[in-house]
């Protein structure tokens, strides 16, 4: 083997082990969560990479509490309203924003951009202010709303961009075709807008599925939560106990669905996110 | 079907002012064809008759209606355009059908009219397919299916063929004559290419920075092009121009002095013009004759060009920087460095006056 296969063989390594690295650093949090979820509750502090003894009581503790299954339930309902809405006013605004000329169109799309900039503290109080006028305090709709609100920004911004790339030329074949523009709106492009549609439906997804902050604020009883919060207030059998065992197993079952979206849609969010950048 | 008739048609954006007055009729079942140079103004023109543009100003009759205000589905026009634009997730059959479902065409109807368009456009093993599956010419037939499945009273063609090509665009030329001799409706189609606008069109439309310059047949265009533009622009290699200065010119026809040629008596009327104004002499380079030299008439030769079929000869011209050209059947006698004397045939000369506008010929002549 002369010096050249060597550096060769060297740079192999050395790449597989950086890797690794990334590996084990974005994923250990999650492998260490699911292997605690797994264990009995006396082994919890024995610190272990894989454990001696498992079996599923946590995860038959938290589904037997019907709190944490309305919580489930609340935030696939949450969730899945923002991405509906937020898509289709992201599309509708797409559609103004990307082929309609008029006076102050860069304006709004700067002001939407804005909005999304503000961190969600900062209007943590207006916004409660108006979730109580409108009467949705403790409601999974105010939590909609609000979600929405910072949802649509971005909704809108990678969909225009990406309606503004199709070509023109087909929005005037279909004219020519006697389509209104719901019809080319609904027709034709929102099947070629699928990939778009995909990568910000699911980030929608995420950020509402996740959001704990506006969630804790805007809700009171157990039966009006979200998971993310549900979590938070899982309580053990003394007000000095963390029930880790639990949350542990809670936060998997809720980590799962989304790992299994992404997987699902991992090609369209990479092509959706890579639109804008090279003419294609 | 249905003609069409653009009475001091307008448009401007803005403060640019793309279309100038222009007048136009086309008649039922013409294949008109609209060319200029890139900017003149003909695709927009086009999209002023489909609807895609409003008129600023100016009427637009198809068939009997006054269309300005009407939308483009209500003016029965169908539209090809250059990218041809067909729905990427779409078969073919539904591309050509899209525009009947949406106008709410029985079931049956809207098949039979696909199947018919199909036939014609030799589409029927293609139907299942999606537009991305098919070669560049297969595209161009379904954008064309597409718009001919409504039945338009007339069809428009916006550079249908610029995307494809060479050969291919000798088949899809030869392909679109002969279906608009099948088919026999009014068809309006822009291009820059003149060759595509001579052997297509029963009418050319030659347009110039947003005004008609000329409209005839492609021979009138030829023979006799009313404005140096269109000199200029129709034919290959193009026209020769020279300065050239009025001798004397009355109602019968005229003599004039062009540089480095000899005096030539020419069948143009000129007796609006002064003595010694000066004129544009303009000639085909198949219309020149090429012989040995002589004192006041002397050219050289700096290149040959043998194209296997005829032979184009550049000479040095005596003012400005355009070389002259010379056409003539293969093969030929001359080199290069070679000096020779111009003979153009007086029968095909054309005159301009300074203004670009061509000298009338002399109406003895026209009579005789």
């Amino acid at each position: 083997m002369n010096t050249r296969q060597l550096a060769k063989v060297a740079k192999r390594i050395g790449f597989w082990a950086l890797i690794a690295l990334i590996m084990v650093y974005a994923v250990f949090p999650f492998y260490y969560a699911v292997v605690t979820s797994l264990k009995p509750s006396s082994d919890l502090f024995r610190v272990e990479l894989w454990p001696s003894s498992w079996n599923l009581d946590n995860y038959a503790h938290i589904f037997s509490q019907t709190s944490f299954l309305r919580a489930i339930f609340n935030s696939i309902v949450v969730a899945f309203s923002v991405v509906f809405i937020a898509l289709l006013f992201g599309l509708t605004a797409s559609y103004a924003l990307g082929r309609v000329r008029f006076r102050g169109r860069s304006t709004v799309l700067l002001v939407i951009l804005g909005v999304s900039m503000f961190p969600q503290v900062a209007v943590l109080s207006g916004l409660f202010e108006v979730i109580r006028s409108l009467n949705l305090y403790n409601n999974p709709a105010g939590l909609i709303l609000s979600y929405t609100i910072f949802t649509l920004p971005f909704t809108v911004w990678v969909l225009t961009t990406f309606m503004k790339q199709l070509p023109m030329e087909l929005e005037e074949a279909a004219i020519m075709d006697g389509a209104t523009p719901w019809v080319t709106l609904t027709k034709v492009f929102l099947p070629l807008m699928w990939p778009a549609m995909a990568t910000t439906g699911l980030l929608a997804f995420i950020a509402a599925w996740n959001e704990f902050l506006f969630a804790l604020t805007f809700t009171l009883t157990d039966a009006q939560r979200t998971v993310p919060v549900a979590i938070a207030l899982l309580s053990g059998g003394s007000a000095y106990e963390l029930p880790w065992g639990p949350i542990m197993a809670a936060s998997v079952v809720v980590t799962v669905p989304l790992v299994v979206l992404v997987i699902i849609f991992q090609r369209r969010i990479v092509s959706g996110l890579t639109a804008g950048a090279v003419k294609g | 079907m249905a003609s069409v008739k653009l009475e001091k048609v307008n448009k401007t954006f803005g403060r640019d002012h793309i279309i100038k007055d222009v007048d136009l009729s086309i008649g039922d079942g013409e294949f008109v064809v609209f060319v200029g140079p890139s900017g003149c103004g003909k695709s927009t023109l086009l999209r002023l008759i489909a609807g895609l543009e409003s008129i600023t100003d100016g009427d637009l009759i198809i068939g009997e209606t006054l269309v300005n205000d009407l939308p483009p589905r209500e003016r029965g026009v169908g539209m090809v355009f250059q990218s041809y634009a067909l729905y990427p997730h779409m078969t073919v059959y539904d591309n050509m059908a899209f525009g009947l479902k949406l106008a709410k065409t029985a079931k049956e109807t809207v098949h039979e009219r696909v199947m018919s368009t199909a036939k014609i456009l030799q589409l029927e093993e293609l139907l299942h397919r999606k537009p991305k599956a098919l070669s560049g010419g297969q595209r161009q037939r379904v954008a064309m299916g597409r718009a001919m499945a409504r039945e338009p009273r007339i069809l428009l063609f916006d550079e249908p063929l610029s995307n494809l090509d060479a050969s291919l665009r000798v088949q899809m030329r030869n392909e679109i004559a002969r279906l608009h001799n099948r088919l026999g409706s009014t068809m309006i189609y822009v291009t820059h290419d003149q060759v595509e606008a001579m052997t297509l069109a029963d009418k050319i439309v030659v347009l110039n920075r947003g005004n008609v310059e000329q409209v005839g047949n492609p021979h009138e265009l030829y023979q006799r092009p009313a404005t140096k533009f269109v000199a200029g622009f129709i034919g290959s290699p193009t026209m020769n121009f020279m300065p050239a200065e009025l001798i004397s010119g009355g109602a019968d026809g005229c003599r004039v002095k062009a540089a480095g040629l000899s005096e030539v008596p020419l069948p143009q009327a000129a007796h609006d013009y002064p003595k010694g104004t000066s004129l544009t002499l303009g000639v085909r380079p198949e219309h020149l004759r090429l012989e040995a030299p002589t004192a006041d008439n002397c050219f050289d030769i700096v290149n040959v060009e043998y194209l296997g079929n005829e032979v184009y000869v550049y000479l040095d011209p005596k003012e400005g920087d355009t070389l002259l050209i010379h056409r003539s059947e293969a093969p030929s006698q001359w080199k290069e460095g070679q000096q020779v004397s111009l003979v153009p045939n007086t029968e095909h000369v054309h005159l301009f006056d300074e203004s670009g506008t061509a000298l009338k010929l002399a109406q003895t002549r026209s009579a005789a």
